[in-house]
């Protein structure tokens, strides 16, 4: 080491004193880069539009400290409204059509003289599946997407990540992550690619990590199903504003439990400061209505329901296989549920239930299907051409108000799908955060779960 | 020591440089936020003169070209397009150690005319590095469309540094630039560039580490930003620093060769 550098490190030392005495450098070093920017700016720059001006008035409510959170929520529950209530028709038609054709399927193997098995694989198994999975998820989807879609190319997207930015600032991660988390709506490996966009490796591990917490488009018939569900049982007369908002406290959740666990993150281990970045917030623009809805049906619709389908099928047919083979006097599916009741049960939930989490690791959007499938294979034959329908199968087995609600907590938390699984293990070229990302969300899922359901059985509201 | 960063990064980048088959008389940056239209100046300058390299150890490709001009051969070094020079990603990264480490003879920063607020801040961060920067307000036809003028005389003014106004698309103010260019780089004329004043207790702060700086590079970096940057405590700037010193100033890895103007 040569004079030179011991003096180096002696300056280095003196400028570190100054610095823990000074506090935040950064921030007053970019605040009057702004400041000056915006100074030279004013003096400089003539304008004769009022396009800017009409699109900073709206920025100046839209992402003011009073309006900005009441209006992205209230954004956001009216979203869910409009999908949950505009669902409700054309899944009922879906699912008339689909099931009748079911019919016709039957009475075709029971002309051709099929084998009992046959008919069950696949047509109680993957057609009804199948059915279940189209007439369930299409709808909201066609719904949802354009209206999420609308959202985005009118610019309001942006508007959103700069309200959260200090919140994920101040949980250690990236501004940036609200726009992944927005991907994660749509599907949570795409939100796992879109995490790219984040530069510093250390906020980008955990925006990663957490993604998993937005409920996916896999998961929201199971929440906007289950929200019906849980009123029903609660008020009998179903409401779908009160569901609505149910569905939109669910990820108001989801939200902070990101936050959450980014912070326990940043504090542990991915221990590290936020990094500022520069976010541009484009002008507003109508959006033109017909490519709109062609990329948002075309892209976003039909490959997630293409996918959903995919999966459903062989999983169907899988499911009434295990269902329907026996083992001494009960089905395959009956002895794994049994074996899993004691776990199931603690954390408010039934064997059947967390099994058909664990099979639905394919794809989310297949744990009602499963689920349903089991319950039905008890003996039960009936038609679920209805919310009310299904209400009756759940009550009868033994579901309560505390089921239905774990059943949304779980289905918000727990481990991410194989799809998002494998995109996360080849984001991160890591078998261990991937087992992470696998045990985390779980490990939360498990405890919530536990702790709701020991305090209500405690407190005697079950 | 310090022999794998001597082979990486900005030093690697350089010895490319130095190898090019034409002596450049000057070598100068070219920064700029996105979608400002840099490139569009860039091959507005250079014409089909390119090639492009890769930054050594990082994903970032870089273009250089070359253009005469008044008998004397320019470098041009198209940098990333970022937003700021804080180093928060690799792009920001390189931008910054070229315009700081590689001691080029001017720095072009492209700004965009119709959004020249959000542009200003790299400008600021740019002249707070180097005095020789010129401001190219690109996209000024652009912004007449939209009925946005820009007081260039007057943006000169404010911030001490030449300011040309081009519409690269239509090769418009490209002489201009290149004539800025020319009296930046070889010092035909010296700027004066604005300084950003900061809050008492940070600007106290600077003014007791300033002179060590000074006395230890013997003027080489601009002091000022150096001694903000270590009370900010940017790790990224300390290693390149460092880098220098470990090499000894005037050592061959801290040089340009091969244009003439060596800088010790």
């Amino acid at each position: 080491m040569n004079n030179l550098e011991i003096d180096f490190d002696r300056l280095l030392q003196k400028a570190e004193t100054e610095r823990r005495q000074l506090g935040a450098v950064r921030d007053e070093v970019v605040q009057e880069l702004y400041r000056e920017a915006q100074r030279i700016a004013g003096k400089v720059v003539k304008k004769q539009g009022n396009k800017r001006d009409l699109d900073r008035t709206i920025d100046n409510i839209v992402t003011s400290k009073i309006f900005g959170y009441p209006l992205m929520l209230a954004l956001l529950s009216f979203i869910f409204w409009l999908t949950i209530s505009g669902a409700n028709l054309p899944s009922a038609l879906l699912a008339d059509l689909l099931f009748g054709f079911q019919h016709r399927l039957t009475a075709f193997f029971q002309w051709v003289g099929a084998p009992g098995w046959l008919h069950g694989v696949l047509v109680l198994g993957l057609y009804r599946g199948l059915a279940w999975v189209v007439s369930v998820m299409l709808p909201p989807m066609a719904i949802f997407f354009p209206l999420f879609t609308f959202l985005e190319d009118l610019g309001y997207l942006p508007r959103v990540a700069f309200n959260l930015d200090h919140l994920f600032k101040k949980a250690g991660a990236h501004g940036k992550q609200i726009l992944t988390m927005c991907m994660g709506f749509g599907c949570n490996a795409a939100g796992i690619i879109a995490c790219r966009i984040i530069e510093s490796p250390r906020e980008r591990l955990i925006a990663i990590l957490t993604n998993n917490f937005v409920p996916c488009n896999g998961r929201f018939p199971t929440m906007i199903t289950m929200a019906a569900v849980f009123l029903g049982i609660l008020a009998k007369d179903y409401n779908s504003f009160a569901a609505s908002a149910l569905v939109a406290g669910v990820v108001v959740l989801g939200v902070l439990v990101t936050l959450a666990v980014s912070w326990a993150l940043s504090k542990t281990l991915l221990k590290g400061v936020p990094s500022t970045f520069t976010l541009e917030l484009p002008p507003y623009r109508i959006p033109k209505i017909g490519p709109l809805l062609i990329r948002s049906v075309l892209d976003r619709t039909l490959f997630v329901l293409m996918r959903a389908v995919v999966v459903a099928a062989p999983a169907g047919a899988i499911t009434w296989i295990l269902a329907n083979l026996r083992v001494g006097d009960l089905s395959i599916l009956a002895h794994l549920a049994g074996w899993l009741q004691g776990f199931g049960h603690a954390i408010g939930l039934d064997g059947f239930i967390v099994l058909a989490f664990i099979l639905g690791l394919p794809a989310n959007e297949i744990v009602i299907p499963i689920l349903i499938m089991s319950y039905l294979a008890q003996g039960m034959i009936m038609e679920l051409d209805s919310i009310d329908a299904l209400r009756e199968l759940l009550v009868k087995n033994g579901w309560t108000w505390l089921t239905v609600l774990n059943m949304m907590l779980f289905s918000l938390l727990h481990f991410p799908c194989a799809t998002t699984l494998l995109t996360i293990g080849k984001e991160t070229q890591s078998p261990k955060w991937t087992v992470l990302a696998a045990l985390i969300p779980t490990g939360i899922g498990v405890m919530v779960c536990f702790g709701i359901t020991q305090i209500v059985r405690a407190l005697g509201l079950v | 020591m310090g022999l794998t960063a001597q082979s990486t990064g900005i030093h690697a980048f350089l010895e490319e440089l130095s190898h090019s088959p034409l002596k450049a008389d000057a070598v100068v940056a070219l920064a700029g936020n996105p979608n400002t239209g840099k490139s569009t100046v860039f091959n507005g300058l250079t014409g089909l003169n390119q090639h492009t390299g890769n930054w050594p150890g990082k994903t970032v490709v870089l273009a250089k070209g070359n253009y005469r001009h008044k008998n004397k051969n320019i470098t041009l070094v198209d940098l990333p397009g970022t937003y700021s020079l804080l180093a928060n990603s690799a792009d920001e990264q390189v931008a910054r150690d070229f315009i700081c480490f590689g001691d080029p003879d001017a720095t072009v920063v492209v700004a965009d005319a119709t959004c020249l607020e959000r542009n200003l801040n790299l400008v600021l961060q740019v002249i707070e590095i180097t005095p020789k920067t010129i401001l190219c307000v690109n996209l000024v036809d652009e912004a007449k469309r939209k009925r946005i003028a820009v007081d260039c005389p007057g943006l000169e003014r404010s911030l001490g540094i030449p300011v040309i106004p081009t519409a690269a698309r239509d090769k418009v103010g490209l002489t201009e630039l290149k004539e800025a260019i020319h009296k930046v780089a070889f010092g035909l004329q010296s700027n004066q560039p604005k300084r950003i004043i900061y809050n008492e207790r940070l600007e106290a702060a600077i003014g007791r580490i300033q002179g060590e700086v000074e006395r230890l590079f013997q003027g080489k970096f601009n002091s000022r930003w150096v001694a903000l940057r270590l009370l900010d405590g940017d790790p990224s700037i300390i290693h390149e620093m460092r880098n220098y010193l470990e090499n000894g100033p005037g050592s061959k890895q801290n040089k340009i060769d091969g244009r003439g103007s060596g800088m010790l």
